[in-house]
């Protein structure tokens, strides 16, 4: 692969997006686990409740942060490196990124600064107002993005003159065929990614023995959360896989490194994608598998990648798919064990603690890998078989390109570092009671009770 | 309604960057004034704009969706031709974003590290805001008179800005940090006011139409508010600044408003030069415009929403109004 200004753009746009997606996917789901641990003390009075918040609302607000700041580079990257998308495009694009701004950006990053400082200085009901508002800002900016996201993959509600796409129904645009399946998807995954984060760390904590009666309320609320979603997040994949064969067939195939058509296809579990010999060297088949689970019949006919004009690069797609999986695997089984502990004992016990803070991070592998299955398998495409990626991209000189790839890439793995410490630094704190007990001039706990 | 609408998104764009300019500028300001605090003093400055930066930010994207939106050829050419300092802006930005949480939940021993970041990153993006200006207004064409304008107004934009930071803190500190931000203002106000006239000159220079637009006879008469009430501002604010108990008598507000006068009669003048034109010289706003149907969409979002965002923006700025507290999530 020559580095020349396309591929240097689609690298640096990569790591971008890459860099950028893990804060939101945290942020979209924490908000509402924040908004869930306020409500509770509303309700209880119970203070650990607020200790879980206030240890919360650190994690949050620094993720926030960062995943602001690296928002900021994407809305740039459109116009710096794709030009092109946005003068063919635009007229779709342009409303959607539009109203999340309007609808989502601002409300979010106005109610953050109350959510977060302003405790003091309002009501308590206010500060739940403002809580909600920043959680349902996220979420409604993952509506937006998502929209034009999924129009981008399953393109509809358009017409095309002179090469310029315009609008022909709104409805349509937003509701395109895959919208409904991803942002589904994509909610599910940041709920899974937090929960896993909010039971891992609080794992951890336990495991240091620097924890309090909120850590294990958290932990609790966590690992229910991740039980409770991972088996609709599996089904929620499963449609969006179907609604992804009916609409980008070469993306599918390219996810089971399928090289011929054939009927009764077999599910390859793992293998050496070769595209040059299109073939999947050592590969371990399960018979059926692959027509069973994309046709839902055991002699159902899979396409293969030979038969499109234009297919995704095989190997990055089948490996990020089953990474994806794998992990998704994992969740399941280790959210369920420990639910069941907590249902059984009301506690974990070592072993289970060791493996659920293992999967701390879980869900951002998860979520990454499944957005490099979808963004990757539309490759040629920028719009789904009608704007190839290449005829949009910006002609900067190959040195400035590398220039500024090497700054961004530097300064995320710099900002990564210092987000994983600061991590650990909130993670290592002891706990407020553990401080109270060291402490017996402290001021008591209110309302412990409940 | 379809000939109005480019004109009012293009109102929304100029609006939202006159935002950005003055509410970005003064956190960017105090930003780069960070250094020249005590320990304290520089919780106190970060307390100040804590609860503001990100919506403060947020402006920046807006005007540069609704160039996205509502006028998409333009959008393209200007920010390929700006990639360099849009890349150093968005690293600056990351940066100040970064740094601002890193500073309080690094380790202790990291926070002078974290501290020096928010001030570079600070100065990064207003320099870099600054070379945008200047290649905008010479027109794109990387020639190197462009450039050289750009420099010079990338070295003297962030005056502006530090003077909003210095005039932030007289509205929100008190005491010793109080008499540092009127100093630090004093100083800025030459350097400002140079790199006003700098834009002010350039613009006219840089094409025949805009300097007969200025010039011409009876409409230069018409015009003589804008550089008047500039004028007025400055010698006020000078007036003001040497006078220490006019701004400890509870005045230090009128700095502020002076500068958001300056920033709002700017805006009129650079709109007033470049109309109808988006990309100067190459492409009207008529030509850029994206299609009817798309502006309409939008423009109903734009006409709900708008006000609403305004209206909580002044909400947020009452509950924190008054001097600044220490940030606490207590």
């Amino acid at each position: 692969m020559e580095l020349d200004p396309f591929v240097l753009s689609r690298i640096q746009f990569a790591a971008n997006i890459t860099f950028h997606i893990l804060f939101p996917t945290i942020t979209i789901g924490l908000g509402w686990f924040l908004l869930f641990f306020r409500v509770r003390y509303t309700q209880t009075g119970n203070m650990y409740w607020e200790h879980a918040y206030n240890f919360w609302v650190k994690v949050y607000a620094l993720t926030f942060a960062l995943g602001v700041v690296s928002g900021i580079t994407m809305s740039f990257q459109f116009g710096t490196n794709w030009p092109g998308f946005m003068e063919r495009t635009g007229n779709i694009a342009g409303p959607l990124l539009g109203y999340e701004v309007l609808t989502a950006f601002f409300l979010e990053a106005s109610f953050l600064g109350i959510m977060l400082f302003g405790k003091q200085r309002v009501s308590n009901r206010t500060h739940l107002i403002s809580t909600f508002l920043v959680a349902f800002g996220t979420s409604l900016s993952a509506f937006w993005i998502l929209a034009l996201n999924s129009w981008m993959h399953t393109p509809a509600g358009y017409e095309i003159r002179e090469g310029q796409f315009f609008a022909e129904s709104w409805a349509a645009i937003i509701f395109n065929p895959s919208f409904p399946y991803r942002f589904t998807h994509m909610m599910l995954a940041s709920l899974l990614t937090s929960a896993f984060l909010v039971a891992g760390v609080c794992a951890w904590r336990m495991i240091q023995g620097v924890d309090g009666p909120a850590t294990k309320m958290v932990l609790k609320t966590g690992i229910y959360t991740a039980a409770i979603i991972i088996p609709l997040q599996i089904l929620a994949g499963d449609l969006h896989g179907l609604n992804t064969l009916e609409h980008q067939p070469a993306k599918v195939a390219a996810m089971e490194a399928v090289w011929e058509t054939e009927k009764g296809a077999g599910f390859t579990l793992i293998g050496l994608p070769d595209e040059d010999a299109r073939e999947t060297r050592f590969a371990v088949k399960i018979p059926y598998a692959a027509s069973l689970i994309l046709t839902h019949e055991l002699e159902g006919e899979v396409k293969g990648l030979n038969d499109f004009e234009a297919h995704p690069p095989v190997a990055p797609v089948f490996w990020s798919f089953r990474v994806m999986t794998g992990v998704g695997t994992l969740m399941l089984l280790v959210s369920w064990w420990g639910a069941w502990q907590l249902f059984r004992r009301g506690a974990l016990n070592n072993l289970a603690l060791r493996a659920v803070s293992l999967m701390t991070f879980s869900g951002w592998v998860a979520s990454v890998a499944g957005w490099y299955v979808t963004e990757i398998g539309r490759q040629p495409w920028i719009v789904q078989g009608l704007v190839s990626t290449a005829d949009v991209v910006a002609q900067h000189p190959t040195a400035t390109l590398s220039g500024t790839l090497f700054g961004y890439v530097g300064l995320y793995i710099a900002l990564m570092i210092a987000y994983m410490k600061a991590l650990r630094i909130m993670a290592v704190k002891p706990a407020k009671t553990l401080e109270q007990d060291s402490n017996p001039l402290g001021t008591p706990l209110m309302g412990t009770s409940a | 309604m379809s000939e109005a609408l480019p004109l009012f998104f293009v109102s929304a764009m100029g609006l939202s960057l006159l935002l950005y300019v003055i509410l970005d500028g003064f956190d960017l300001g105090v930003g780069m004034l960070l250094p020249f605090g005590s320990n304290s003093e520089k919780d106190v400055m970060i307390a100040s704009i804590g609860p503001f930066w990100d919506a403060n930010e947020t402006w920046i994207v807006m005007g540069v969706g609704v160039l996205l939106i509502a006028f998409p050829k333009a959008h393209g050419i200007i920010l390929t031709a700006l990639y360099i300092p849009v890349t150093i802006m968005l690293v600056g930005l990351i940066l100040r974003g970064a740094a601002f949480d890193f500073r309080v939940k690094s380790a202790d021993h990291r926070q002078p590290m974290w501290n020096k970041l928010f001030a570079l990153g600070s100065l990064m993006a207003a320099m870099a805001q600054g070379w945008m200006l200047g290649a905008y207004i010479t027109g794109l064409t990387g020639s190197t008179m462009s450039l050289a304008f750009s420099l010079l107004i990338s070295l003297t934009l962030p005056a502006l800005y530090i003077m909003l930071g210095g005039a932030w803190l007289l509205i929100k500190t008190e005491g010793e940090l109080f008499d540092k931000a009127a100093h630090w203002c004093r100083l800025a106000l030459p350097a400002m006011t140079f790199a006003l006239l700098l834009v002010s000159v350039a613009t006219p220079l840089v094409s025949q139409d805009i300097a007969d637009r200025w010039f011409k006879l009876p409409d230069a008469i018409g015009l003589l508010p804008i550089p008047m009430s500039c004028a007025l501002a400055i010698l006020g604010m000078n007036w003001m600044l040497r006078r220490p108990q006019v701004l400890h008598a509870g005045y230090g507000w009128f700095i502020f408003v002076a500068l958001m006068v300056i920033c709002l009669m700017a805006a009129i003048g650079l709109a007033y030069s470049i109309y109808p034109d988006i990309v100067i010289g190459r492409m009207t706003l008529w030509e850029a415009a994206a299609a009817t149907e798309s502006l309409q969409f939008i423009f109903w979002g734009a006409i709900v929403t708008l006000p609403a965002i305004l209206g909580y923006t002044v909400y947020v700025h009452r509950v924190f109004s008054g001097k600044a507290t220490e940030l606490s999530y207590d």
